[in-house]
């Protein structure tokens, strides 16, 4: 029992110290200098580094999802609609958190070990007796980085997603291609992809902050790392999808008016 | 010996973590352009104590005054103006690995100094390598270095900082005797040439005893004993004589046994 209330205190310290650390980083985030440079340099390694990997798991869920849906809607004689159900899935659902998992793993877990052993190896502190904020340094271009690149490669699985699902679809399953193309512009709105895209964004925001969060404050040596590592992995892989129901829920009543 | 007038007091500083008390009353005064050295057993809180001076871990209680005027309540702004004079030298060097010689040691000219001029920036790395005797490695990675070269360029970038005080964290510890006479040569160069002051933290007894203008000893949280090399080695303190004692008869025997060969 008293083990179980020390965990929990534990955990809320925890969740109390990321609060302070989030609001870090927005303070941190307003001040000077800029470091545009540090930004650009973080945009180009998390997301041009992540093209084919995310390109490649957008085309294989766009191309498998159209395989199952092509027969499940021959069923209606509705095989046209396989390309707006995979568009809208992907813009909506699909690709945001696709993507999120996926920058998680290549990204977010490396940023971690990264920062981890800086903080281990007295490299930050060795920024702070420089004067340099290690937060303002460090963390701010990753979490603004993680923030620009998240909604790009969102928007890049959504168009490698439904092109997987065309050849799938008219080349492989002889779905009527003027049909196909039809019911997907017919059935997808403009709104589907911007509600995908925001979603993304926080998305990147909450990977960055978490993935930082925890190689910021790693303590020990190396196995600490690995650990936090995990650790990190978990909880942001966690948080995306409890952040991706609270915002479904909220951008359906406000984009959507509630309905489809 | 008489001491220059104090650049860096310390007045009953006390710092505890949970329920250890690491430091309880610290005062201690560091002469300007003159080497002190702080002596002490393993965990004695020798480097929090630097850790407290530079500003990286914050005093429970206490006063830190350069020139005078008490650091620890300033507000953020004004502490990094007098941090900005201290320059830090960790044990392990703690030298950025993801970043060339020539980045760590252009690090604070570019983002403290806000140099953007790159062929000043290139001129005083090169300048800083060749004072620490380690020049033409400017485009290697920290890993493909020994230990006494990055500490030479952890030096250099201490040095490139243009510190008016310059603290050392065990700087000799975990090197052959060599690169401990070599250490201590550029640390001498430092208060010397550059008329910088020195603080030292170190186990090296013997090293700090030819070094030091002034030895202080910590033990049981607090300063036991403080004054010239002279000074010290005439006090009675149990641990101090123990420590010393131990010290000079292993050197005696490195150097008889270094005879014999």
């Amino acid at each position: 029992m008293f083990k179980a209330h020390l965990k929990i205190l534990y955990a809320l310290e925890r969740l109390g110290l990321f609060c302070v650390f989030t609001i870090k980083v927005f303070k941190w985030t307003f001040k000077r200098p800029a470091r545009f440079r540090l930004l650009t340099a973080h945009v180009e390694h998390m997301g041009v580094a992540s093209i084919p990997i995310i390109m490649l798991s957008g085309f294989a869920i766009g191309m498998i999802m159209s395989l199952q849906l092509v027969n499940v809607l021959a069923m209606f004689r509705a095989e046209p609609l396989s390309g707006a159900a995979v568009g809208i899935t992907m813009a909506r659902e699909l690709a945001p958190v696709m993507t999120a998992l996926m920058l998680i793993a290549k990204n977010g877990s490396a940023i971690t070990a990264e920062i981890g052993s800086m903080r281990i190896s007295e490299q930050i502190d060795a920024m702070e007796t420089m004067s340099v904020q290690p937060i303002q340094y460090l963390v701010v271009p990753r979490v603004w980085a993680a923030v620009i690149v998240f909604p790009l490669l969102t928007a890049m699985a959504n168009v490698i997603g439904i092109t997987g699902s065309y050849v799938v679809s008219v080349w492989y399953k002889s779905v009527d291609k003027a049909s196909y193309l039809f019911e997907l512009y017919r059935m997808m709105n403009p709104k589907d992809i911007y509600s995908g895209l925001i979603k993304s964004a926080v998305l990147g925001l909450i990977v960055g902050l978490i993935s930082c969060f925890y190689g910021y404050y790693v303590k020990g040596g190396s196995k600490a790392v690995g650990d936090a590592t995990t650790r990190s992995v978990v909880a942001a892989s966690v948080s995306i999808l409890v952040a991706d129901f609270i915002m479904t829920d909220i951008l359906l009543k406000v984009m959507f008016g509630g309905q489809f | 010996m008489a001491f220059n007038e104090p650049i860096v007091e310390v007045e009953g500083l006390r710092k505890q973590f949970g329920n250890q008390l690491v430091l309880d009353g610290v005062s201690l005064s560091f002469p300007h352009k003159q080497i002190t050295a702080i002596l002490g057993k393993s965990g004695t809180g020798k480097s929090v104590l630097m850790k407290n001076i530079i500003g990286i871990l914050e005093p429970d209680a206490g006063k830190i005054r350069i020139e005078g005027t008490d650091i620890v309540p300033l507000p953020e702004k004004q502490r990094k103006k007098y941090r900005q004079r201290l320059g830090y030298l960790f044990q392990d060097s703690a030298l950025f690995d993801s970043m060339t010689v020539e980045e760590n040691i252009a690090f604070p000219l570019v983002e403290v100094f806000h140099m953007r001029d790159n062929r000043e920036i290139r001129r005083i790395v090169q300048e800083k390598l060749e004072w620490v005797q380690l020049p033409g490695i400017e485009k290697k990675y920290p890993d493909e270095l020994s230990g006494g070269m990055r500490k030479r360029v952890a030096l250099a970038r201490s040095l490139a900082g243009e510190p008016e005080i310059l603290l050392f964290d065990e700087p000799t510890t975990g090197l052959d005797p060599v690169l401990e006479e070599n250490i201590n040569n550029l640390i001498s160069r430092v208060n010397q040439e550059l008329e910088m002051t020195c603080i030292i933290i170190t186990h090296d007894i013997v090293g700090s005893f030819q070094l030091a203008d002034k030895i202080a000893f910590l033990d049981e949280a607090k300063i036991q004993v403080e004054g010239t090399p002279e000074d010290i080695a005439d006090v009675a303190h149990p641990v101090l004589q123990k420590f010393l004692e131990y010290s000079f008869t292993a050197a005696h025997k490195t150097m008889d046994e270094m005879e014999l060969i």
